[in-house]
């Protein structure tokens, strides 16, 4: 039932939401969430119906997605564009930048008027007796922990050719989350991380950016990406918003959103606004982040179930095709959960939105049930099958009459783990705007702060436990009586 | 009428069933015996169409045993095994039954048959809502024997059906189904390692030794005429028989 209603849901944003709101996405950190708060609010200005999809991913989730038509515009940095999306090796004009995204259907607005390029920075007592104030003294200091986001890890403009061109042989380099990273930089796990440099937590945190006295970073300049086909008015509405928000205020504007723990609310004090009043108290918020984190779980198992018993059916008989189910289904589950999200959301049918969350939890959800179902029927005594056999059953009599209800208490405690594990990593939802107990885990790692992480993650733990509870009494009701009696 | 006609099986190169011809006569009981390995059990198995053949044809009543009419044939036998091959997620009562509710036989006909079983098999109605767990070993031999016997059957295989119970309740069970073999009087094939419940229970001993039919005859043909070693070897073996 539950799967009919996300279903229903699903159907009925399609089909009846007219006019279509424009969709503004953001990546995952504080300053992106507010960036996108503020053209929902320009856009809203002008009189659209607009809704963000707050914290999708990294940049090549909304890259995919702006391209596949998921979102019509996000926030996205000039040297991203160029070293990430354009791939270019030598730095491009601003027009040059904008003639080639054309070519891919995308426009590019003016500079918002903030440079907020990366920086390595460090806790300033300990810069300071090591005296290092610029890039190039890392060199003298190869045993320093470096902690760096995957992403910088990775970038073209990242980690790997900045050692290169500062000569650094850091012996100790590895990636950490970025909101993650600052805990691990105060309590001195590690001593140097990137950050960017409008990030508040530079100040709050008493951190110095370390010089880069070589000018390796290219300049990010903000900007927003939007698909052409936009309306003009929206266009225009963001052109607006160009050369409105200098380092300065852009630096105030990320304090206090962290401070406030509010995006919505830095984007009004942008707009000069007293903010609206905060819709909802937290039990009603948890109570929904709840209902849509149970509609997830329920329809991805859901169909885990129709799907994953008759394929352990199939795995239960020897040959190739049994062997390639199993390995099929475990491998599925060593697909890390962003990584998953990253190869679907491109694809035609998915993008942003809870089919994909559905789906991929689906595939999580996959391998207890069929590999409980396979081991359960192959556990059979050969006597019982036997005996089945020769009192004539016809093979699906045997299935249905005998091996499944005898199979059912290792069935269901597949479909038990699975359903456990399922409440776990449908926070992954988050991720790609579908909500559910992500939402307040993944807003409270970017703030760093810890009782929002709890406000999901308390909530997900009961819920894990109470599902718990929940398949310990449909034992009572699907495993026949006889499996559950003592020997005597 | 059971005919057996150049029945050989092999695994791989194992050979557990050399060419056999065997003819087991209509409403009369025979039994398998030989030492462990010597292929009664897989004459059995071979008959109720869990194996296939190697060579040669089996027919039951004419039928010849074969892929599209195993499922009638099986339904006009009735197979019991050493441990009785219950399902453990039903109670007694509908192990009987569920074949015959599978093949929607009328409900007053079918609880009618059920009394007369456990009459039959002296098994009590009110353990009926058991469920095997909660049976004595003996007792689980009785409902296999009344599921065999449900549809009632022109053909009774049975497979070691006393092997795993003690010697009283084994006793017992042999004095019953005697009783039942003699007022049914179904072709039965039954399959013991034990001669004195062989010659007790049926008119006609097949003694198999590696995959060969040795010698068949009654109890008294094979104490007084072996027709080799090894039967003598084999009755000897037998504690107490000689001494009979």
């Amino acid at each position: 039932m539950k799967s009919l209603s996300i279903l229903l849901t699903v159907l009925a944003f399609c089909s009846t939401a007219q006019p279509q709101p424009i969709m503004v996405g953001s990546k995952r950190f504080t300053e992106s969430y507010i960036l996108g708060e503020i053209a929902k609010t320009a856009l809203r200005n002008a009189g659209f119906t607009v809704e963000h999809k707050q914290g999708m991913g990294g940049t090549i989730i909304l890259w995919q997605a702006l391209v596949g038509g998921d979102i019509a515009l996000y926030p996205e940095y000039t040297g991203t564009i160029s070293q990430e999306i354009l791939k270019t090796k030598q730095p491009l004009s601003t027009d040059e930048i904008r003639g080639l995204l054309r070519e891919k259907g995308v426009g590019m607005t003016g500079e918002l008027g903030f440079d907020n390029t990366y920086a390595l920075v460090m806790q300033r007592d300990r810069a300071d007796k090591l005296s290092i104030h610029k890039i190039n003294d890392l060199r003298e200091h190869p045993e320093l922990n470096v902690g760096l986001t995957h992403e910088f890890l990775d970038r073209q403009d990242g980690w790997a050719p900045l050692s290169a061109r500062y000569a650094l042989q850091m012996r100790n380099v590895r990636g950490i989350d970025h909101a993650l990273g600052y805990a691990a930089l105060a309590n001195g796990s590690i001593d140097v991380k990137d950050a960017y440099s409008t990030d508040a937590r530079i100040a709050e945190n008493n951190l110095i950016v370390l010089d880069d006295d070589l000018h390796f970073f290219p300049q990010y300049k903000a900007v927003f990406l939007y698909r052409l086909g936009t309306d003009a008015r929206a266009v225009t509405a963001l052109e607006k918003l160009a050369g409105t928000l200098d380092t300065a205020r852009m630096t105030r504007l990320n304090a206090e959103a962290e401070r406030t723990k509010n995006y919505a609310l830095a984007a009004a004090v942008y707009f000069g606004k007293k903010p609206e009043p905060v819709a909802g108290q937290l039990a009603g918020k948890i109570l929904r982040w709840t209902w849509q984190h149970l509609q997830l779980v329920g329809a991805s198992l859901f169909l885990a179930i129709i799907v994953g018993i008759p394929l352990g059916i199939r795995a239960s008989r020897p040959g190739p095709i049994s062997d390639f189910i199993l390995s099929a289904t475990g491998v599925i589950q060593t697909i890390p959960s962003l990584a998953l999200l990253a190869l679907l959301v491109p694809l035609p049918f998915f993008g942003i939105g809870p089919v994909t969350a559905i789906f991929a939890l689906f595939l999580y959800s996959l391998l207890p049930i069929v590999r409980n179902t396979a081991t359960g029927l192959q556990d059979i005594a050969t006597a019982v099958r036997e005996s089945a056999a020769a009192l004539g059953l016809e093979p699906q009599a045997q299935l249905w009459k005998v091996f499944l209800p005898l199979a059912s208490r290792t069935i269901l405690a597949g479909v038990k783990t699975s359903a456990i594990i399922n409440v776990g990593t449908a926070t992954l939802a988050a991720l790609i705007g579908v909500g559910g107990l992500g939402e307040p885990i993944i807003s409270g790692l970017n703030l760093n702060d810890y009782s929002t992480i709890l406000q999901g993650a308390i909530p997900a733990a009961v819920l894990a436990l109470l599902v718990q509870f929940f398949f310990d009494g449909l034992e009572l009701v699907f495993i026949p009586r006889g499996l559950r009696l003592k020997q005597r | 009428m059971i005919e057996l006609k150049s029945v050989s099986k092999s695994f791989g190169t194992m050979v557990a069933l050399h060419e056999t011809d065997l003819c087991l006569e209509a409403g009369k009981t025979t039994a398998l015996i030989g030492p462990s390995g010597c292929g009664k059990s897989t004459i059995l198995r071979l008959i109720i169409g869990l194996l296939e053949p190697t060579t040669g044809t089996i027919t039951i009543e004419g039928h010849r045993v074969s892929a599209a009419e195993i499922l009638t044939l099986r339904r006009r036998i009735g197979y019991v095994i050493q441990e009785g091959g219950l399902f453990a997620h039903l109670t007694a009562g509908q192990n009987v039954l569920l074949m015959a509710k599978h093949l929607k036989r009328p409900l007053g006909e079918m609880q009618t048959r059920l009394g007369e079983l456990c009459e039959l098999t002296h098994f009590p109605e009110k353990a009926l809502s058991r469920y095997p767990v909660e049976l004595s070993g003996g007792q689980r031999q009785r409902v296999s024997l009344m599921r065999a016997l449900m549809l009632q059957p022109s053909v009774l295989l049975l497979d070691e059906p006393l092997g795993a119970l003690d010697p009283m309740v084994r006793t017992r069970l042999q004095d019953d189904l005697k009783e039942i073999f003699q007022s049914l009087q179904q072709t039965t094939l039954l399959v013991t390692h034990d001669m004195a419940e062989a010659g007790f229970l049926a008119s006609r001993i097949v003694l198999l030794n590696e995959g060969r039919v040795v010698q068949s005859g009654t109890l008294d043909d094979l104490r007084t005429r072996p027709a080799s070693d090894f039967v003598r070897d084999f009755l000897h073996a037998q504690r107490g028989l000689t001494e009979v």
